[in-house]
């Protein structure tokens, strides 16, 4: 581990970020959508984890902000997947570009 | 070039590989099981960083818990699964999403290099996961208590959403 | 104990609005809560009274209420109790129970009885406010409720015109006092910051009132305390009708006879003397103050000129009335030579005596009216066919009621020898006090001093309200009676006679408790003892004037010849005589019968000046200036507004058209950005933010 430097893992943690924020972005399912998004909240924590172990090993702060945020990214996976699904009766379409009524 | 930088390596590689793959599969189904290699990746990375708790909740939730509830989502309603006919997986604006994944990330890692970072590589004392469930019932208490209600309001809150 | 103090006022206000928001139908009712919440007030009031007079060297007990924080000014709402209070609760609830209860006989059968006993129960809420007031603001908010009361009670048959007029008149008269108090009060929180008594009595307070002085002019330069204290007792003279604001009193009697009652016994005019001698101090901060010199002079002067009026009245209640007026003279003029505990000792017998005269006559109007309806019967005539004028208050309508009402002839009686200063009722003791006090001043200033105007004024006065009331009850209860009516009087109800006979008893014993200390065996100079220290904070104590024989025994000696002469002279008066005093007081008669021309005089001055200037103003508004400018604008208005027109319907109208098109067709165009989709919303966020840190990597 000591001989890996600190850059590597935020470089590998924020193409994961990039990765992720493509798919939320581009993707037309919405539970696609949503998976980019799991894949974003992961690329944070790793970027938690590291710096926890390589600035402030002595602190429990890092993970304690990585466990409050897999807890929060499970409570969002579930909503979301619950408003996905409420959209998907009422409407009949998990085209996310069918669901435009903020539109005017 | 030492065992555990090649080690990184295949670790990252995989990581990346499934997530790319996860973005840019046809089915979501396929994406889900994507999502799951890409979660598991990085539950490998959390035991490099010797966050070996860390590492056992990523497995069981992210790739346990929630993978396996975006899969039964899929699963239970037939007609998510499948492909849109005559649809692209992507949206119109892709390529400009592209385009701006791919700066970001430029930036990013340029950030990284450059930052000179106060690293202090102290050894981990006493033991991670005793410390972690000390703190959580004095010094973190609150924020350990406001998630509890949280996630609460969230089951409740998604139960309601989606009944019909 | 004395946290109970708030409900002494508060209890008659609260019983106030009970009866005019729920009991007003039930009568009954409503007079039981006005006696209820009055006689708790007393009790309450006795209780503390006993208190303060059980404690040894009771100085003060202080309730201060934050009532209007303003800045680091608050105006403090408080009450207190200290000896001169508790003197005033001794007197104040008491001869107010009485009233109620014997009001309650009185005014029975009236139309308007629940409203009778909403009114008095505010008027006395507003006194007892007052008294325990521990600072001039909520004092003048009680006084200012009586001014209230005091109309709407002596115009309370308004159906009368006299009584609608005589409650205008007492309500403008007093008013002008008012007006003179505020500013007095304005003017002292403006030097001092404070209203509150205990603040203001501070030494060094009273320091800076006296040093301080302001130039008036023509009139010299004088400390700012005389002038707080001539505008203060500016307001004094109004309530207490003195000299020259005394006309609306005698006409106050239009008010059924238990306000007269209230007001003239226990609590408006009471109010003047009281407030006076609460502020004492600062009439006294300057050395010989000419405050203090206008309060003795024109006390004195009042005292002698009311009596004067008095002997010449017919009507039972006026010359009551001027009576009053004069005994509050002897008051001011005690207090204006710093005779504060005999003005104090003055106020709480007259209280006493002067509620059971007023009460009494009261009875002897009732029955006479009652007896007028009798003898109307016996003649066989209706009631209501009965259209001739007849005067239930003229006591020359009277006659031999002595053995007719024989509770009331008796506890008047007792009234009337503590008026004249017989020895040794109340008023013998009281009133020799004033006199000993002048005397003593004059003897050690001579003869050209205050002291000895006081002195003289005061004994004439003394001798005259003896004739006055001799005149009086040789008029109504000797002799034969003159009329029908007097013929058929009966005994008034016991809830009548009763609160005579309980104000009687104190009368009698009430004098007692201020018996100089030199006096042979009787002597204590308890009042002094008890109230003397009130302004000890002030620098201000009082010195107990001993016993005069000289004094004491010519005051009862003018007393019993005054008295003796008004019996004598009066006594067989036959019905439809002229007045015996007509014919050898000639043209003074006639003077003092009109009461000195005062009204008189006011209406051709003050009243028809204020006419003259009204019509005159009514020409320059109407003909002259006011009109023709308002015409004349009115005209270029609408020119002006016809212009205003045109360019609204071109210009502003065609500039909100414009606006509005242009808004609605840009909006057309920039709706299209508007996709509604969430991705595409956040990747021109993302974008943006992306900008951003590039610009931040750059640097």
């Amino acid at each position: 581990m000591p001989d890996i430097p600190l850059s590597w893992y935020l470089i590998v943690a924020s193409a994961l970020f990039c990765i992720g924020l493509f798919g939320a972005l581009s993707r037309r399912n919405a539970i696609g959508i949503l998976m980019g998004i799991e894949v974003m909240l992961n690329a944070v924590n790793i970027n938690l984890v590291a710096f926890w172990r390589y600035i402030t090993p002595q602190a429990l702060t890092g993970q304690v902000f990585v466990i409050v945020s897999i807890t929060v990214a499970a409570a969002e996976a579930a909503v979301g997947l619950a408003l996905i699904l409420a959209i998907f009766r009422s409407r009949d379409t998990v085209n996310i570009e069918d669901v435009h009524l903020m539109k005017w | 070039m030492s065992i555990t930088q090649v080690a990184f390596i295949l670790i990252s590689a995989i990581t990346l590989g499934s997530a790319l793959a996860m973005v840019t599969s046809r089915t979501v189904f396929v994406a889900a099981l994507w999502m799951v290699a890409a979660f598991v990746g990085v539950a490998a990375l959390y035991i490099l960083l010797e966050a070996g708790f860390l590492a056992a909740i990523q497995l069981l939730i992210y790739a346990g818990g929630i993978a396996v509830l975006i899969l039964f989502a899929i699963m239970l309603t037939p007609r998510v699964m499948q492909p849109m006919e005559g649809l692209s997986r992507f949206n119109d604006q892709w390529m400009f999403v592209a385009a701006v994944s791919a700066f970001l990330f430029a930036g990013l890692w340029a950030l990284a290099i450059r930052t000179d970072w106060p690293v202090n590589l102290q050894r981990v004392t006493g033991d991670n996961i005793f410390l972690l469930g000390r703190g959580f019932m004095t010094q973190y208490l609150l924020p350990f208590e406001v998630t509890s209600i949280l996630l609460l309001v969230a089951l409740v809150g998604a139960i309601v959403i989606a009944r019909d | 104990m004395f946290q109970l103090l708030w409900l002494i006022p508060a209890l008659p206000l609260l019983s106030f609005f009970a009866i005019v928001l729920f009991a007003n139908p039930n009568k009954r009712l409503s007079s039981n809560i006005a006696i209820g919440a009055i006689g708790l007030s007393w009790l309450i009031s006795w209780a503390v009274v006993f208190r303060v007079v059980t404690t040894p060297h009771f100085e003060l007990v202080d309730l201060p209420l934050a009532w209007m924080p303003a800045g680091d000014k608050i105006l403090h709402l408080g009450v207190m109790v200290d000896p001169f209070t508790a003197i005033m609760l001794f007197m104040v609830p008491f001869v107010c129970t009485m009233i109620f209860v014997y009001s309650q006989g009185y005014m029975q059968g009236d139309p308007r009885y629940s409203r009778f006993f909403a009114y008095v129960s505010l008027f006395t809420a507003g006194m007892l406010g007052l008294v325990v007031a521990d600072n001039l603001l909520l004092a003048f908010i009680s006084w200012e409720v009586m001014g209230l009361c005091s109309y709407l009670l002596i115009g309370f048959w308004f159906e009368k015109p006299s009584a609608m007029n005589a409650a205008k008149k007492a309500f403008m008269t007093t008013r002008i006092g008012d007006v003179l108090l505020f500013l007095g009060m304005a003017y002292l929180y403006g030097q001092t910051g404070t209203l509150t008594f205990k603040d203001i009595f501070r030494p060094e307070v009273m320091e800076k009132l006296a040093q301080t002085t302001v130039s008036l002019g023509p009139l010299g330069t004088q400390p700012v305390a005389v002038i707080i204290a001539l505008l203060i007792f500016g307001g004094a003279v109004g309530k207490s009708a003195q000299f020259p604001l005394h006309v609306w009193l005698p006409d106050a009697m239009e008010g059924p006879t238990p306000v007269s009652a209230l007001i003239h016994a226990a609590t408006m005019v009471a109010a003047g003397v009281y407030v006076v001698a609460r502020t004492l101090p600062i009439f006294a901060a300057v050395e010989g103050s000419s405050a203090l010199v206008a309060v003795g002079f024109i006390g004195a002067f009042t005292a002698f000129a009311a009596a004067t009026i008095a002997i010449a009245q017919d009507d039972i209640k006026r010359v009551l009335a001027y009576s009053t007026i004069s005994q509050l003279g002897y008051m001011m003029m005690a207090l204006g030579i710093g005779g504060f505990v005999a003005g104090v000792f003055h106020l709480i017998t007259h209280a006493f005596f002067k509620a059971l005269l007023f009460l009494g006559s009261g009875s002897v109007i009732h029955s006479v009216e009652h007896g007028h309806h009798a003898a109307a019967e016996a003649n066989g005539e209706h009631p209501g066919e009965h259209e001739e004028h007849f005067d239930a208050n003229d006591m020359m309508n009277m006659g031999g009621l002595r053995t007719k009402m024989p509770a009331t002839f008796w506890t008047y009686i007792i009234g009337t020898l503590a008026l004249a200063g017989v020895a040794p009722l109340s008023g013998f003791w009281s009133k020799d006090e004033i006199l000993a006090e002048a005397f003593g001043q004059f003897m050690h200033k001579g003869v050209a001093s205050l002291p000895f105007f006081v002195w003289l004024m005061g004994t004439l006065g003394a001798v005259l309200t003896a004739f006055y009331m001799g005149r009086q009850i040789g008029l109504v209860f000797w002799g034969k009676p003159r009329t029908a009516a007097a013929e058929h009087t009966h005994e008034s109800p016991a809830s009548m006679t009763a609160p005579l006979i309980a104000l009687a008893a104190f009368t009698l014993v009430l004098g007692f408790m201020n018996v100089p200390e030199n006096f042979p065996l009787i002597g204590n100079g308890w009042l002094h003892h008890f109230i003397g220290e009130v302004f000890a904070a002030a620098h201000l104590e009082f010195e107990a004037v001993p016993f005069n024989f000289l004094v004491g025994g010519l005051s009862t000696l003018l007393a019993l010849l005054g008295l003796g002469a008004g019996w004598a002279l009066y006594k067989d008066h036959p019905a439809g005589a002229p007045d015996p005093l007509a014919r050898p007081l000639g043209p003074i008669w006639r003077v003092l019968r009109n009461k000195y021309y005062v009204d008189e005089f006011y209406s051709a001055t003050v009243v028809r000046g204020t006419i003259a200037f009204a019509s005159l103003c009514y020409k320059f508004d109407d003909s002259w200036v006011i009109d023709p400018i308002v015409d004349w604008a009115g005209k270029g208005t609408a020119i002006f507004a016809t212009a205003n027109r045109l360019f609204d319907t071109h210009v502003i109208d065609g500039t909100v058209n414009f606006i509005g098109i242009f808004t609605h067709r840009w909006g057309d165009i920039t709706r299209r950005i508007q996709t509604g989709r969430v991705q595409n919303y956040l990747v021109v966020a993302m974008a943006s933010a992306l900008a951003l840190f590039g610009v931040f990597l750059m640097r």
